[in-house]
């Protein structure tokens, strides 16, 4: 497709660098683009890709170089400059007003905003073209809030191409997808660089790169390390430039899995809006083993996190730890029952930004000495507790009375994993540990959890990365709907038949 | 009994709760498109005060009826502005800063009333507007009486709820203030301004607040008193919830809270009336407000970034 | 123009702009005295000379910041849990009629049991008042700014009904006002000829415990918790609804105290207008004091002083007293401002 003779530079990023006060996000970065072609930009968390394509559609300016759109140098910080010049942007978070319908959501900002009228019909008739040219199906009349997530990028997608993109920027566009959704996504890819248009493909998945991309510019610490035709490059050397050396994948060893610790039996609860709760699920977590579970988000992985957080209980079925069916049931009773909870949302569920590290440790057990005694805080109690997390989870802060939001994520979620492991809990619930960590606090959280497995406790854990589960679990469930599969054993399952339950096949009730 | 159907059937009681109903129309319409592009705006109360003043006073000084009318609204435009600013670029607490707002603004008031009339005990009344019986539509059996034989700042109000109707869901400016006020980053991710719309709206809904308050000087009381707004504000907030954020229900319900409201005046010249002290009949209002808020709090579709403050440098 | 967060102001910048603000809105005041036809430098003399410069003057200030302190405490102790308490107004007439029914003869016991019960009664009374908007904020989900403030119009009318019903002084001559107190029933002054009574240390006491509760104790802390983030309140097993209720029964009790204060310390008896919006002031003077309880009182004490020495002022110069309302409206908004800017610089681009 890259055929360097015919294609046009459409888009030349020149020596851009961009500093977040002390933080360089990128340093001296250049490449360019032609037409017809498929770039890959890979990277770490944290190596500065989101950043950079924040500089190219304009949402920030960058402190030096310049970007070049079709020949034509494009005012910074801008959006409207790069959207006008053809730059379609899909974010990582969608940008769509969930109550409003499909094509409103298209067509917003597309007329001049004192025009008189929203011009619906025309509009219609245009999306519905645009649909059958690139695959990309979903009800126009549809209120984007009833969409599934697969739907919603496409509705993104939609959105760029009527505004006329001859560039499309991806920002891991797969991370919430099932493989087969890929596949339709990358159908769709190729149909745009058939007609001529642009893709940059944000990613940190080596065998989606490989698939897609023609060429492959790789990101480390803001700066391009190295730019190469994909065929050109094998995935090991992009693993080795993108991370710097070589992956450390944790330790294998056998579990040794004992007397169930976790039981749930025909549990229901109930769905929020268009996401399912749980459907008639049974599962089983025993003692020495790393559960995990695969699936799209919103299929009711955070309704069963919820439930073993304490949060909801089952509206049928059972919940049992540890042989009983605990009569109460709340976050209390839950870290009572000895569940280490790591929620999913480190800022909006696992701390208070504005507490100090001490007052953030203490969260779970303030209630009890030494934390209180008859309501009277004890804040030394306290002080010690955060520091010796500091100390044995290696949290990089300057005190314990640092305001938490003053840390990384990274050392952020090494607080959280500290204070609920210092009590060694017998049950471990890890909802998305590592997601945004930087490739050193990942491996930290893996290794722990598979430390903590090795001590006899039962780990799920629930993630969006296909990758990941299929990496440190030794039993795999998949969700789909609210339903759970079977648990398949380590190695018994491939990516792509994991995938498949997770479009939903495989179900009993399934069509 | 009888007394109740007589008064619910007459043509005169309808009337007046037409009236009763103007103002709330207007500043109800306005906290309206604040709260649909994202924005709580608590400075209704005193937006309304400053309005009814300012329309009034620029009348009592020789300005026009109409002329009123823009000046107050220009008053309530400015203190949208304050408003806006602090809340839209600053992201500052919409509770506090409505609070403020309306706390400055009726202080401002009162400091300018006394200013412009130092020694007058009893305010002096102006030429209000004049009920203007509409050609035809005004000779209609009960409901001309009741809709058509009103002053020209009433039809103002209806025309009102028809243009934030259609500008809100027919137009690409209306689209972009919904968007706002569900989830700016669709709106900014457009290339268009957040911020602008925003304050856009937030103004000139402070603007219509202000319309509402001088209906009350302008085509109710013809004068100004303090404390007249009387809590009319916190009700046109009710009355947004309870209409669900449409234009056509906020209407509908600032009628029916306004037929209440004519309705307790009547009931106390009654007999029934009599017996029950006056305060019980003035309380109804803000205890029918409050349960307007409780029955419609489980199904409100309340705009997805109502208070949530945008800035395009965070994520 | 974008706000670029500031992870660790520095001093300078927390208190050099609230200071900025505080001096702004008075300059803005000046020159709306100038408006007034009077001198801007003369008015501003003569509106300290009127707070502070005579004992008499300083004991008014104290005296007015009373109920001040109470109903700032009460939006303090709830605005810091994010329950937006603006019906201070109506829980202080509650206290207030309690006061009153049972203290105008009802108990015919000494002062030393008879004001300790007042005093919890109408601590109870008002925390039955916010806990109506609380439960409807916890059980419904409707938002307690607008029902609290709906309220306050309720229980001003509540009041009103009663002082030309039930409550009505006979010897009154016909006007709206309550039979006065048993001596037995008011607060004593705090020195002999002191011109202040006990109402204003009760109230430094209640900052004190209001400072202790929340620094200090696990009621405190799970308070604050909830008011920075109620999902991680909830997550860590804390009971969110039961917190709320319990800030709602501290708060509306605080401002019930205002009313109890008024009554028995103040004016003896009860009138419509035993507060000129003490309910209302006390937000502002809450987020002058940055909702810190011992801030409170000295965030009082200001903001009593500009309403006693612009009375006086207003007397002397011409300027209408509404220009200490306009100046305190101003601040408020002008420190939410700089609160606000303590921790984000704004960037132009």
């Amino acid at each position: 497709m890259s055929d360097a003779a015919k294609a046009e530079i459409v888009l030349r990023l020149e020596h851009i660098t961009k500093r977040f006060g002390p933080v360089t996000a990128n340093e001296d970065v250049s490449f360019a683009v032609a037409s017809g072609e498929v770039v890959a930009l890979l990277g770490e968390n944290g190596a500065g890709k989101t950043t950079l394509m924040n500089i190219l559609f304009g949402l920030y300016s960058a402190d030096e170089g310049e970007v070049e759109l079709f020949g034509h140098p494009l005012p910074p910080g801008n959006p409207r400059a790069a959207l006008d010049a053809g730059v379609g942007m899909v974010h990582q978070h969608f940008t769509l007003a969930e109550n409003l319908s499909v094509l409103d959501n298209i067509v917003l900002g597309t007329r001049p905003i004192w025009s008189l009228s929203l011009g619906l019909r025309a509009a219609r008739a245009r999306v519905m073209t645009l649909m059958t040219d690139y695959g990309l199906h979903v009800d126009p009349d549809a209120q984007v809030a009833t969409l599934s997530v697969g739907q919603r990028q496409r509705v993104e997608i939609l959105k760029a191409l009527y505004r006329d993109a001859r560039i499309l920027i991806l920002d891991e566009p797969t991370a919430v997808l099932t493989p087969q959704e890929a596949e339709d996504l990358f159908a769709t890819l190729r149909i745009a660089v058939a007609r001529g248009l642009s893709v940059i493909f944000i990613s940190h998945k080596l065998h989606e790169v490989a698939a897609i991309s023609d060429r492959v510019v790789v990101l480390r610490h803001g700066r391009v390390v190295a730019q190469a035709g994909t065929a050109d490059t094998s995935r090991a050397d992009m693993a080795r430039l993108m991370i710097g050396g070589d992956i450390a994948a944790p330790a294998l060893r056998p579990s040794a899995p004992g007397r169930a610790l976790v039981d749930l039996v025909g549990v229901s609860t109930p769905g929020i809006g268009a996401i399912p709760g749980l459907r008639d699920v049974t599962l089983s977590l025993p003692a020495g083993q790393v559960t995990g579970l695969a699936g799209v988000s919103g299929n009711g992985q955070g309704a069963l996190a919820d439930l073993l957080a304490g949060l909801i209980r089952p509206t049928s079925g059972t919940l049992a730890i540890d042989g009983t069916t605990p009569t109460d049931w709340s976050p209390r009773t839950a870290i009572a029952a000895g569940i280490a909870r790591i929620p999913e949302d480190r800022h909006g569920t696992g701390t208070v930004g504005d507490f100090d590290l001490a007052e953030n440790a203490m969260l779970e057990r303030y209630a009890a000495p030494p934390m209180s005694k008859h309501g009277w805080l004890n804040r030394k109690a306290a002080l010690g507790f955060a520091d010796r997390i500091i100390a044995a989870y290696d949290v990089r802060c300057p005190g314990p009375t640092t305001p938490i939001r003053l840390l990384s994520g990274g050392n952020m979620q090494k607080l959280i994993l500290g204070r609920v492991m210092e009590v060694a809990p017998s049950v471990i619930l890890a909802n998305q540990p590592v997601r945004g960590l930087d490739i050193g606090a990942l491996t930290y959280v893996h290794e722990q959890l598979l430390a903590a497995r090795d001590r006899g406790a039962a780990v799920l854990l629930i993630s969006e990365d296909l990758d990941e589960v299929i990496a440190l679990s030794d039993v795999i469930h998949v969700m789909s709907e609210g339903r759970l599969s079977p648990g398949f054993d380590r190695g018994t399952k491939t990516a792509v038949e994991l995938g498949e339950w997770m479009t939903g096949a495989g179900f009993a009730d399934a069509a | 009994m009888n007394d109740l159907i007589e008064i619910l059937l007459s043509a005169s009681f309808w009337a007046a709760a037409i009236r009763i109903a103007s103002p709330l129309i207007f500043a109800a319409m306005g906290e309206l498109i604040c709260e649909r592009a994202g924005v709580l705006n608590l400075g209704i109360e005193g937006i309304m005060v400053a309005g009814a003043f300012a329309g009034w006073m620029a009348v009592y000084a020789g300005a026009g009826l109409w002329m009123g009318v823009g000046v107050a609204m220009a008053a309530g435009m400015l203190f949208g502005l304050l408003h806006a600013t602090l809340t839209v670029p600053f992201g500052l607490s919409q509770h506090v800063v409505g609070l403020g707002v309306t706390l400055l603004a009726t202080s401002a008031t009162y400091y300018a009333y006394r200013l412009a009339l130092p020694e007058v005990t009893s305010p002096p009344k102006i030429d209000a507007f004049e009920p203007y019986a509409i050609p035809i539509l005004g000779d209609l059996p009960i409901v001309g009486t009741a809709l058509f034989q009103q002053t020209p700042l009433t039809y103002g109000a209806y025309l009102t709820v028809i243009i934030v109707s259609v500008v809100l869901f027919r137009t690409p400016l209306g689209l972009a203030i919904r968007a706002a006020g569900e989830n700016p980053s669709a709106v900014a991710a457009q290339g268009l301004s957040v911020t602008g719309i925003r304050m856009g709206a937030v103004i000139t809904g402070s603007g219509l607040m202000a319309v509402g308050g001088a209906f009350l000087t302008m085509s109710a009381f013809d004068s100004f008193f303090f404390e007249m707004v009387n809590g009319r504000g916190w009700i046109c907030i009710a009355l947004v919830v309870f209409g669900a954020w449409k234009p056509g229900k906020t209407l509908l319900g600032a009628i029916l809270f306004a037929a209440f409201d004519a309705l307790q005046i009547r009931l106390q010249q009654t007999p029934i009336g009599a017996d029950i002290p006056y305060q019980v009949f003035l309380m109804a209002p803000y205890i029918l407000s409050i349960l307007a808020l409780v029955l419609m709090s489980r199904r409100a579709a309340v705009p997805a970034a109502l208070m949530v403050p945008f800035n395009k440098g965070e994520r | 123009m974008r706000l670029e967060p500031i992870p660790a102001p520095s001093l300078a910048r927390r208190l050099g702009l609230p200071l900025a603000a505080l001096t702004a809105t008075a300059l803005l005041a000046m020159g709306l005295a100038a408006l007034a036809g009077a001198a801007p430098a003369e008015v501003a003399w003569l509106v300290l000379r009127g707070a502070v410069g005579s004992k008499f003057a300083l004991l008014e200030t104290l005296n007015r910041a009373t109920p001040l302190i109470f109903t700032g405490l009460a939006v303090a102790v709830a605005f810091r849990a994010k329950l937006w308490n603006i019906g201070a107004e109506a829980q202080l007439y509650l206290g207030a009629v309690v006061v009153v029914v049972l203290g105008t003869g009802m108990l015919p016991w000494p002062a030393a049991t008879l004001l300790p019960v007042l005093a919890v009664v109408a601590m109870l009374a008002g925390a039955a008042t916010l806990l109506v908007p609380t439960f409807l904020k916890t059980r419904f989900g409707v938002d307690e700014v607008v029902t609290t403030l709906l309220l306050n119009f309720v229980a001003l009318l509540f009041v009103s009904y009663l002082l030309e019903g039930p409550l009505k002084d006979p010897m009154g001559m016909g006007w709206p006002k309550s039979p006065r107190l048993i001596p037995e029933a008011r607060l004593p002054r705090l020195a002999e000829g002191l011109r202040l009574h006990w109402g204003f240390a009760l109230a430094c006491i209640a900052a004190v415990v209001v400072w202790v509760i929340q620094t200090r104790t696990i009621w405190g802390y799970e308070m604050r918790t909830v008011g920075l983030n109620a999902r991680a309140a909830r997550f860590a097993g804390m009971p969110v609804n039961m917190v709320l209720v319990r800030t709602a029964v501290l708060s509306g009790g605080l401002a019930a105290l205002a009313g109890f204060s008024e009554v028995a310390g103040a004016k003896g008896s009860l009138t419509l207008d035993l507060s000129p919006g003490f309910g209302y002031t006390g937000i502002i003077v809450a987020m002058l004091a940055l909702l810190n309880p011992l801030g409170v009182v000295i965030a009082a004490i200001f903001v009593a002083g500009i309403f006693v020495g612009s009375d006086s002022m207003s007397r002397a110069a011409g300027v209408p007293t509404y220009i200490a309302d306009i100046l305190l409206a101003g601040s408020l908004l002008a420190m939410v401002l700089a609160i606000g800017l303590t921790r984000r610089r704004v960037v132009w681009r």
